[in-house]
């Protein structure tokens, strides 16, 4: 009784019931994304994936990945993205053809590319062994930081600051790209 | 019947796989390009799911083999992307608004300043 089975005390809410909710909003929201004619539907459909998706990171146990997608996907890039479209007129946009006249060899790729997904994951099925063991989500963050930043273990502390070098360049660009004159 | 009940880490990669069809399947027919780039997000955010999901497989391979809690690098490597993204997502919008200031127009057909 004295070493409880951590599954008992904390049940996971990684449930089948939650994987398949979440799943379909995603789906239900992909599918509205590349359909609406508004692309203000678009980018809430879009929001609302995105949303779902965090919950998914939760289920996942990357709590810290799940905040990042939230404050920064769906509170930071999707606000750019409405406002891009308040500053361009979308009335002329909407009454137009919203499909390209390669529409139909778009679909044909993208179900070659779907056929390939399929046989490359009904081969490999037994690469993916069923059960894993259960984490704490106590240290996620912690262990994260240590990977971007220490200086004994951090792998990746390069890469973070590749990555500021990154962000100043497309903040350069997007102020090039946008202004009126230099 | 058990499939369905059991998460495993192949539910995640197929769910993954299907939204990164629905934003090929965007960027390749639509016309509008803010539509376009955020279908580029939604092949973003597939690439992010699988790597969160065998970032969570390979926490539980032996740690001889390099799991254990502390093997986060799909996890280092999604926020990686997600910065990417910020980045695409600031220069793609820049560069609408350029387009948009020249031609009046979002459509990604009447994009041909470069063909001769």
């Amino acid at each position: 009784m004295a070493a409880m089975n951590p599954l008992v005390a904390n049940p996971p809410v990684a449930t089948p019931f939650f994987f398949y909710l979440l799943a379909g909003i995603m789906v239900v929201g992909g599918i509205l994304v590349i359909t609406r004619k508004n692309a203000v539907h678009s980018a809430i459909a879009l929001i609302t994936a995105l949303l779902a998706q965090a919950g998914l990171y939760l289920m996942l146990y990357a709590p810290f990945v799940a905040g990042v997608q939230i404050i920064l996907y769906a509170g930071g890039i999707m606000v750019l993205f409405l406002f891009v479209i308040m500053l361009i007129s979308i009335e002329r946009t909407i009454k137009e053809r919203q499909f390209n006249k390669q529409w139909l060899v778009g679909i044909v790729a993208a179900a070659a590319l779907g056929g390939l997904f399929i046989s490359v994951y009904t081969k490999g099925k037994s690469l993916f062994p069923e059960g894993h063991a259960l984490y704490p989500e106590a240290q996620n963050t912690q262990a994260i930081g240590a990977l971007l930043f220490d200086s004994r273990t951090g792998t990746y502390m390069f890469a973070f600051e590749i990555a500021s070098l990154l962000l100043l360049v497309a903040i350069i660009g997007a102020v090039v790209m946008a202004k009126k004159r230099i | 019947m058990d499939a369905m009940l059991h998460i495993s880490t192949l539910h995640y990669l197929v769910l993954g796989a299907a939204l990164f069809l629905l934003g090929v399947i965007g960027v390749l027919t639509r016309r509008n390009v803010v539509i376009v780039l955020m279908s580029i997000e939604l092949i973003l955010n597939a690439v992010n799911l699988n790597l969160v999901a065998l970032s969570r497989y390979w926490q539980g391979m032996p740690a001889r083999l390099g799991g254990g809690p502390q093997a986060l690098h799909g996890q280092v490597f999604a926020i990686f992307v997600i910065t990417d993204a910020a980045a695409e997502a600031a220069v793609g919008l820049g560069i609408l608004i350029a387009f948009f200031r020249n031609k009046e127009t979002v459509n990604v057909d009447e994009v041909n300043l470069l063909k001769w």
